[in-house]
């Protein structure tokens, strides 16, 4: 199970949640949210999963069901099954990077390339129309690749197989982490082209910042870090657990795991590739890149890390830390493939190869949107509701469910039955008090949080909405004048200056303008447009205001984008829970059979 | 590294450190559980 847990979360996803939340001000909701809800959530998963077992269950809608006998749970069950399936669709993509990054690491295509060249590459490969390897299409090529072998082990039952060799891959991972990290602590500016000391990424990571407290964005940010990198909200620890025997351990099983996916981040991954992406290119950069789309600062920068080592060695190290990597990222996306599988075995007595195959068949349906539309936002779409949002409501409302209505006594009962260590006693209080305030705190915070974070605006008559508040993403508000999905205008989102009008000689085209912040920072906005079908209406030099028309033709918002990847989440959503009913009506069906 | 940094990151590491080792140690050592039927030759037997 450790396996299952350490994966991209640790390495990829941990990073660049600290960067985009303020470094220092993340790293306290992180601990707290690992001790208040995740060790708490932890125990709650996998008892209830060892619980639902007893009655055949493998998934949770059923899971769910047996602890309490009312309708709801089933459908609140579903989560537990959408979220492994919507997580694999991106989750399946970044493991197809690290599948080509063996191949460019090996074929030398990062040879004598500049840091910022490095990071260029990554932007390439994403884009479906330039080709890095010559292979047209590379990045869906790769991701198609990824998914079939996903799809065969599933269907063969080869997961086992895979967690052995997955306990030779990850040990070796972590002894490879551990060797990272002293690279990038004893990273010197100036030294193999560094323009920091690696301390200055620890300094960002690490100096405690405690105006995050009061934060709600920070807030769920780390709580859905917690929740995706231990997999806790999400159904697969339950499903895990629900072959295990009443008399097996669950307590040691689920501290252990959970200490030791928080050595492998906290420890590792705090010190890999922070520092090293700081002290190459700088902590504005490191911001800028964070926000520009998905999990890929690791691949920006590592293989700069790697190219000072001499062609050979680069060679090896690159394919040893992408490969690694894939080991342990594949253990995870076949851990999410068996929520859904077990569920239609279990269920409508699907074989394992047309469960495989269907599941296969939804990744990839759900997945090909995450390539195509990559820079219109729908990786991170899809990271920020099925990876984050969700993960949080299915947590709040099973830790209702085990400590209010399975009942905490009960429930203790479960945690403590067959444990191989003595459960702190004070955790019976966390789990049926704290856990549950915390969640309903960091779910509300983040739904209703004011514009300019400042809560005293709050008032019954109404207030202004953060960007950022879910209530603000699902309106939209961010989008500020491009708010249509298609439009004859196209205006500035921001005030600024036209600094340059140019072309990658990739037949893009960029418009940027540039402005002073009140903090004194020079804020950078970059319009992408084509020229074939749209006609500037500013230029160079020029002073524009935020809602001034660029350009005139035929646009497609972003938010057009941003609406599909939801629909396609909400009808993934929809067809799992008309799935339970079926399931439900069919075991009514049976149990009057029997009678 | 600043002090308030270099404190809070020593202090983090070495409770997951030493909680990690703890936990694995306890791993290694749990007593395996006894078979219901006290007879474990038939385990991996079909049903």
């Amino acid at each position: 199970m450790a396996g299952n847990a350490v994966g991209f979360g640790n390495f990829l996803r941990f990073p660049v949640q600290a960067v985009q939340n303020g470094g220092g001000a993340f790293i306290i909701p992180y601990l707290v949210s690992f001790i208040l809800m995740g060790i708490p959530l932890l125990f709650i998963e996998w008892s209830s999963g060892r619980f639902g077992g007893k009655f055949g269950h493998h998934s949770t809608p059923f899971i769910l069901q047996s602890m309490d006998k009312r309708r709801i749970w089933k459908y609140v069950g579903v989560f537990g099954i959408f979220s492994n399936i919507a997580i694999a669709a991106y989750y399946c993509y970044i493991e197809s990077w690290t599948m080509s990054y063996i191949y460019h690491s090996l074929a030398g295509s990062f040879d004598g390339l500049s840091q910022y060249a490095v990071a260029a590459f990554f932007a390439d490969y994403l884009d479906l129309s330039t080709t890095t390897t010559g292979i047209p299409y590379e990045a869906l090529v790769f991701f198609l690749l990824c998914l079939a072998l996903n799809t065969w082990i599933l269907s063969k039952g080869l997961s086992a197989g895979i967690e052995k060799v997955a306990k030779i891959g990850v040990p070796l991972l972590i002894l490879f982490g551990i060797f990272l990290a002293f690279k990038g602590i004893t990273l010197k500016a100036g030294q193999d082209h560094a323009v920091l000391d690696g301390t200055v990424g620890l300094n960002f990571l690490w100096t405690p910042d405690f105006t995050s407290l009061a934060n709600p964005k920070v807030w769920l940010a780390a709580a859905g870090q917690i929740f995706f990198t231990l997999s806790v909200g999400m159904g697969s620890i339950q499903c895990y657990a629900s072959y295990l025997k009443e008399r097996d351990d669950v307590a040691l099983n689920a501290m252990s795991a959970g200490w030791m996916n928080e050595f492998v981040e906290i420890v590792l991954g705090s010190a890999v590739i922070i520092p090293i992406a700081i002290g190459y290119l700088g902590i504005d950069k490191v911001i800028e890149l964070t926000n520009i789309g998905g999990l890929g600062l690791g691949f920006r920068t590592m293989p700069y890390l790697f190219e000072q080592w001499g062609p050979v060695l680069s060679a090896v190290a690159g394919a040893s830390f992408f490969g690694l990597l894939f080991f342990a990222g594949i253990t995870s996306s076949l851990a999410m493939g068996t929520p859904g599988m077990g569920f239609m075995m279990d269920e409508f007595n699907w074989s394992r190869k047309r469960s495989a195959l269907a599941f296969g068949i939804v990744v990839l349906l759900l997945g090909l949107p995450t390539i195509f539309f990559f820079a219109d936002g729908v990786f991170d779409e899809y990271d920020y509701w099925a990876g984050t949002v969700s993960l949080v409501v299915f947590a709040l409302l099973e830790s209702v469910l085990f400590s209010w209505i399975f009942g905490l006594k009960k429930g203790w009962r479960e945690i403590t039955s067959g444990a191989d260590i003595n459960v702190p006693i004070i955790y019976r209080f966390i789990i049926k008090y704290i856990t549950p305030v915390m969640l309903i705190l960091v779910f509300t915070g983040a739904f209703l949080r004011p514009a300019g974070d400042n809560w005293s605006n709050i008032s019954l008559r109404g207030w202004k909405l953060h960007n950022e508040s879910i209530l603000g993403q699902l309106t939209h508000q961010g989008a500020g004048p491009n708010n249509t999905w298609f439009a004859k205008s196209f205006y500035a989102e921001t005030a600024g200056i036209v600094d340059s009008v140019y072309t990658d000689n990739k037949n893009k085209f960029y418009l940027r303008t540039s402005a002073v912040d009140e903090s004194g920072r020079l804020v950078l906005k970059v319009y992408k447009y084509k020229p074939q079908h749209h006609q500037l209406l500013v230029e160079k030099g020029d002073m524009i205001a935020a809602g001034q028309v660029l350009y005139i033709g035929k646009i497609t918002n972003r938010v057009f984008y941003l609406d599909m990847a939801r629909l396609l989440l909400v009808a993934l959503f929809v067809a799992i829970s008309i799935l339970v009913f079926i399931a439900y009506r069919k075991q009514l069906a049976e149990r009057r059979k029997n009678i | 590294m600043n002090t308030s940094a270099l404190v809070m990151m020593v202090t983090v590491e070495s409770i997951v450190v030493v909680l990690t080792a703890w936990f694995f140690y306890k791993v290694l050592t749990a007593k395996p559980k006894p078979e219901p039927d006290s007879y474990s030759e038939n385990d991996n037997d079909p049903r």
